[in-house]
């Protein structure tokens, strides 16, 4: 939640260590916000290596910076931003065109990061992100089962699992109520091949897709720790480092972190395997995740914003911090924490939708799915619920007639 | 002064339930070209885009709604088929509804402990050796002291997954216990939590209060041979009767807008309150909009709701003055 800020200046002296790049030094005043996960801890450091850059790092940072960056001047220089927490921002026009400033300062940049609206470069991604399949070598191998590839298969190794009784739960999964709820719904729905919307924008989830996805939901639900519904991503990778679940299908952010011997008691047994599959495609979304500047800053704010973009994603920092996320800055090579999210991409799983439509229903989804999960409704009932949710939501922000 | 600062905010509030701000959008074709693990993709859509002045704001347009914001939160039609069908399920499936049962159940079931805990605490202090009063009652105020929130996650990281205490409950029962796991057990910690926070409150009131006793009738009903139960029964709680009622008046509204043991120990798959209830509608959304209507509409019915709940001690107090 909000309070789980974390101001970086704490961390910075432990993960830095001599990992900034040479030539950054910053006079200029710079604020931060961004998500709160290894990748964003390693990029804040690194900037803050340079001098006079604050960081904020929140979970919740999406609820801010459309308030923060509305303001005049923006609260803060720069944010992190993905296909979904940007739309907001470039809806209402926050954020500074980068051309210039890529030109001037962006030549080390791979031009695979740029994130361009109508031409216009708009934000700078450092790595890509997705979900997919992290599993226990030595416990799958043990029991003779195969690495799955589709959810069916999933659930059927992980009741093999559990019946050898040789982990607490044999799979985690983010299933927290709200946000986390609604996403492994979204994911499941479009590998089922649904398609979340009719031509006119009405809802169409209460059909034989949406039903399918529920009850899958539900029996993932009984192979969890029965606390599930408090389970955010950060939960469930302390579960695979604490070696209490044997397979989760988590974010590629978090594949250097299970594996990390300071932090994990399994270190090196776990290996990432491609997203898994619906009846149709991949469950799996693709996400960027990368920087924009505020436009209600001064341009020499800017231009120093620029200048810590570049420094946070330099070839040192990358090298020093390979496995922290799939960078896509120059310095990146694919190791084994990154083979899980190339094979995701490989199976051409969808990006993650950029548009006003999907996050009402995504809200509509996160307040309405817990009613089915904890069994006061049925999936009938639930998906109904939702759509008449979505409908209200939608129609009191103006987006439905 | 006074009235700008208080007047105006509900009138606003008042304002805004009757009304509805949305943005007008248009249709454009853009062209979006996004990073992926395999090289960049574009594609050119129809994109819904709010129209903005040549300030750069967003257009909006606000239209009068009526009662349609209080019908989307109290979602009458589902009330009605709900009490049709004598479904209590079906009741506590409409959100409103679920909140408001919630937000009572709480309200009045952590009353009578928190007074309850209150005087039994300020008895015990006011008849322990003068020396250890001043550490006991510090110590009894400390749970008042601490941050709500910080309190609640304090409980929570003593409970979730294999906090301390749950692992220390698993020992002894030799049972896999998940106190996250079902609504009853959080709820009983959230009224666990509550007393524990509230009651140093109702404590220093009473200890104020028995501080006043008169001493003299005291006496006398020791002299008449009271026992230690009558003389409280008798003597003290009628003299303590005042601070009940301002107790009860405080604690009503307190408890009615119970909030941070929702976030606290993550209760909203669960149970939620009216006050959460609002906050959800003014959450953002990944659209950037927030359900200003819904959450102006949800704010009023709490407040109707407390003037409600108030209005019984309060007509109590207002006979009461009339009489003597």
């Amino acid at each position: 939640m909000f309070f789980k800020k974390i101001s970086v200046a704490a961390a910075v002296s432990v993960l830095v260590a001599g990992a900034a790049s040479a030539d950054c030094s910053n006079t200029v005043s710079v604020k931060t916000i961004s998500n709160a996960f290894p990748a964003y801890e390693t990029m804040a450091a690194a900037m803050a290596a340079c001098g006079n850059v604050t960081s904020e790092l929140d979970k919740d940072h999406r609820l801010k910076i459309v308030d923060a960056f509305s303001a005049n001047p923006s609260l803060y220089s720069m944010t992190s931003l993905t296909n979904s927490t940007s739309v907001p921002m470039i809806d209402a026009d926050l954020l500074r065109p980068l051309d210039d400033l890529v030109a001037s300062y962006g030549k080390d940049l791979n031009p695979n990061q740029f994130v361009k609206i109508d031409g216009k470069i708009m934000a700078i991604a450092a790595f890509a992100n997705t979900q997919h399949l992290m599993y226990r070598e030595d416990i799958l191998s043990d029991l003779g089962i195969d690495v799955p590839t589709d959810w069916a298969e999933y659930i059927a190794a992980a009741e093999k699992i559990q019946a050898a009784g040789v982990v607490d739960y044999p799979i985690g999964h983010y299933t927290k109520d709200g946000w986390n709820l609604a996403f492994v719904f979204v994911n499941h729905f479009l590998g089922e091949g649904g398609d979340f919307f009719n031509a006119d924008w009405t809802p169409s989830i209460n059909n034989e897709k949406g039903v399918a996805v529920l009850a899958r939901m539900a029996k993932l639900a009984t192979l969890m720790d029965p606390e599930y519904l408090v389970s955010d991503s950060t939960f469930v990778t302390k579960q695979m480092q604490q070696g209490k679940i044997a397979m989760a299908n988590l974010w590629a952010s978090r594949a250097g972190a299970v594996n990390d011997p300071a932090e994990s008691t399994v270190a090196g047994k776990i290996v990432m395997g491609a997203g898994l599959k619906g009846s149709a495609t991949l469950a799996s979304t693709i996400w960027w995740d990368g920087w924009s500047i505020a436009k209600n800053i001064s341009d020499e704010e800017a231009e120093a914003a620029m200048k810590m973009i570049v420094a946070s994603m330099a070839q040192d920092v990358i090298e020093a911090h390979n496995d922290d996320a799939i960078w896509l800055a120059p310095g990146f090579v694919p190791g084994a924490a990154a083979q899980g999210a190339f094979a995701t991409a490989a199976g051409q799983a969808p990006n993650y939708p950029m548009n006003k439509y999907i996050g009402s229903m995504h809200g509509a989804l996160g307040s309405g799915l817990a009613a089915f999960m904890t069994g006061d409704k049925d999936a009938a009932t639930t998906l109904a619920d939702i759509e008449a949710a979505y409908i209200t939501d939608a129609k009191e922000k103006g987006l439905l007639d | 002064m006074m009235f700008l600062f208080i007047a105006a905010p509900l009138v606003s509030v008042l304002w805004q339930s009757f009304h509805v701000t949305k943005p007008i959008y248009e249709q454009v074709e853009v062209e979006t070209c996004v990073p992926g693990l395999l090289g960049s993709s574009c594609v050119i859509e129809l994109k819904t885009r709010p129209i903005l002045s040549d300030a750069g704001k967003i257009i909006t347009n606000t239209t009068y709604v009526g009662l349609q914001s209080y019908r989307n939160v109290l979602q009458p039609e589902k009330l009605r088929t709900a009490i049709k069908n004598r479904s209590w399920r079906e009741f506590t499936n409409i959100r409103f509804w679920s909140a408001l049962r919630f937000t009572l159940v709480f309200t009045v079931l952590t009353l009578p402990l928190v007074l309850g805990t209150g005087l039994l605490i300020a008895l015990a202090v006011n008849n322990t050796v003068p020396r250890l009063k001043g550490p006991v009652i510090f110590v009894s105020l400390l749970p008042f002291i601490v941050t709500p929130v910080i309190g609640a996650l304090a409980i929570r990281w003593l409970f979730i997954g294999d906090g301390i205490l749950t692992a220390g409950l698993e020992w002894w029962l030799q049972k896999d216990i998940a106190m996250f796991a079902q609504a009853w057990t959080i709820e009983l910690m959230m009224y666990i939590y509550r007393v524990w926070h509230v009651a140093p409150f109702a404590f220093v009131v009473f200890y104020a209060g028995l501080q006043t006793v008169n001493q003299d009738t005291l006496e006398a009903a020791i002299i008449d041979g009271a026992s230690r139960w009558q003389r409280l029964r008798y003597v003290i709680i009628p003299h303590l009767m005042p601070l009940v009622v301002f107790l009860t008046l405080i604690h009503l509204m307190d408890a009615y807008r119970v909030f941070e043991e929702i976030v606290g120990f993550s209760s909203s798959a669960h149970v939620i309150s009216l006050q959460w209830l609002t906050y959800e509608f003014l959450l953002q959304d990944g659209t950037g909009a927030r359900a200003i209507s819904r959450a102006s509409a949800s704010a009023v019915l709490t407040m109707i709701g407390i003037a409600v709940l108030l209005a019984i001690p309060l007509r109590r107090v207002w006979r009461e003055q009339r009489g003597s």
